[in-house]
């Protein structure tokens, strides 16, 4: 049984194609189709629910020294209202989950983790919790919005005063008013582009939707659904729990080393990953030279030999050709390597490149 | 979603248009483009390669999902519509008029539709 987010009625308003994910029914695309929607992001903005990811805070004395053990980043230097993106491991280096932790005040954090694995990761850190600190799930009572697009800061900058608006990447303030509505506005998201998250109280998500998207009209806004997000963070490069990284794959494998600091005393993982040393695998990005489009699991070969596998991949709308991310073996990761994927009963000539395939306002490996 | 009278369908969403020289055309139906979405890649048979009836014969992709086009006959591939090879996104602009092979030799007929009876069966898909 899929549950629905609180802008669940938007998206039928909308005419989006409700598939599950996650355990919620969210739209795939809605009627002009993920191409366009793509496109918006890239050249305009776009409008995402991403309230099926979950929000914990944790508060306490001792909530720093918490973070620092359960997870691989180092807070310890954050100021209030910034942001730092970081792995959680389990014992053995493998990741629970990558999540973002913003430091909402003195010895007060929140904390934003995947849908899949809200549970698990609430579980793990309640699990792994000392001292004077609290863990709690309090992402039923929000709703979640992301305005993404080179015209996202211009839309924002209708519906709110300047002291709320984030003025650096990675940055967010807390008790806003958009809309009139009180929130959260965050400068993150997962598309590559630029724009913010906006965060609300779950009754109130509806109401920012509608006035997000009436004040980016002029602008050309649209509703992005699931399938955009996903071909939008591909481009970016940017990982995404359950391809690029799950249980059995450390950070180093996922490159993902600067998020995960070593020179910190201890952290859960850390002895593991150090007596791993190099990493064996490493994420490396693909594009097809020859025909065809590559998707997810299938086998890399370099001379016929196997050398890994690809984690995600598909025809990539902005940069006009199809893309992959794989895990191959770390000796076999130069850029401008040429390997062969198994596509079904052929095989696609792909070119190892450099990452991001795509950086704000340009194709780069063109 | 367009049917045309002026050829016959397969239930898994191919057309077919038998012409008087005993060669066909084979495409896939609006109802079929508009599913699948933006169309970005499309492979196709070689010429001469020969297609069994019911077996996939061509792969139409979009950013999500691929689909097996099925031969509705059997046949020899005489041509192939080369402009899809760089231009897929054409299928879903003019889907009848985007023939994916055109077949000659033909040897047997699978189970084709006529308009009125496709049309019935994309409505219970619908529903």
């Amino acid at each position: 049984m899929e549950r629905k987010t609180p802008l669940y009625d938007k998206h039928i308003q909308h005419h989006g194609n409700m598939v599950p994910f996650a355990g919620y029914l969210l739209p795939e695309q809605y009627e002009q189709g993920v191409i366009e929607e793509h496109m918006a992001v890239r050249t305009k903005a776009g409008l995402f629910d991403v309230s099926h990811m979950g929000e914990v805070t944790c508060q306490g004395k001792d909530a720093l020294k918490n973070l620092n053990q359960i997870m691989t980043n180092d807070f310890t230097d954050m100021v209030v209202g910034q942001a730092r993106y970081t792995p959680m491991c389990h014992e053995n280096g493998g990741m629970v989950d990558d999540l973002i932790v913003y430091k909402r005040g003195e010895d007060d954090y929140y904390i934003v983790v995947n849908a899949a694995n809200k549970d698990k990761d609430f579980n793990w850190m309640v699990a792994h919790q000392f001292g004077a600190a609290e863990f709690k799930d309090i992402s039923e009572s929000v709703a979640q919005l992301a305005i993404q697009g080179p015209l996202a800061p211009a839309i924002l900058a209708k519906l709110t005063a300047d002291q709320y608006i984030p003025q650096k990447y990675y940055h967010a303030v807390f008790d806003c008013l958009v809309a009139g509505i009180p929130c959260i506005v965050s400068w993150t998201g997962y598309t590559g582009e630029n724009g913010y998250e906006i965060f609300t109280a779950a009754e109130d998500g509806p109401k920012m939707w509608d006035a997000l998207l009436e004040a980016g009209q002029p602008e050309g806004l649209i509703p992005c659904g699931l399938a955009a997000r996903d071909t939008l963070r591909l481009e970016a490069a940017m990982p995404l729990y359950g391809h690029e990284m799950d249980d059995t794959v450390d950070p180093l494998e996922a490159s993902l080393s600067f998020a995960v600091k070593m020179t910190k005393e201890d952290f859960i993982g850390k002895k593991a990953i150090m007596e791993k040393g190099d990493p064996a695998i490493k994420r490396v990005g693909l594009k097809v030279v020859g025909r065809g489009i590559i998707r997810e699991q299938q086998r890399v070969l370099l001379d016929g030999v196997e050398v890994g596998h690809t984690t995600s991949g598909t025809h990539c709308p902005y940069l006009g050709y199809p893309i992959a991310m794989a895990l191959l073996d770390s000796s076999c990761t130069q850029i401008g390597t040429k390997v062969e994927v198994e596509v079904r009963n052929k095989k696609v000539v792909a070119e190892i490149v450099a990452l991001p395939f795509y950086k704000k306002g340009q194709a780069l490996t063109v | 979603m367009t049917i045309l009278n002026d050829r016959l369908y397969a239930k898994s969403h191919e057309w077919i248009k038998f012409e008087d020289d005993g060669t066909a055309a084979i495409g896939i139906s609006d109802f079929a483009q508009h599913a699948m979405g933006g169309i970005v890649f499309v492979e196709l048979p070689e010429i001469g390669d020969l297609l069994e009836i019911g077996k996939g014969f061509a792969e139409v992709e979009s950013v999500k999902s691929v689909a097996d086009i099925y031969a509705p006959v059997g046949g020899m591939v005489r041509e192939i519509n080369e402009e899809l090879l760089d231009s897929p996104e054409l299928i879903n602009k003019d889907p009848y008029g985007m023939w994916l092979v055109k077949l000659e030799a033909i040897t047997e007929k699978g189970e084709l539709l006529e308009a009125a009876v496709y049309e019935q069966v994309i409505e219970t898909e619908e529903h």
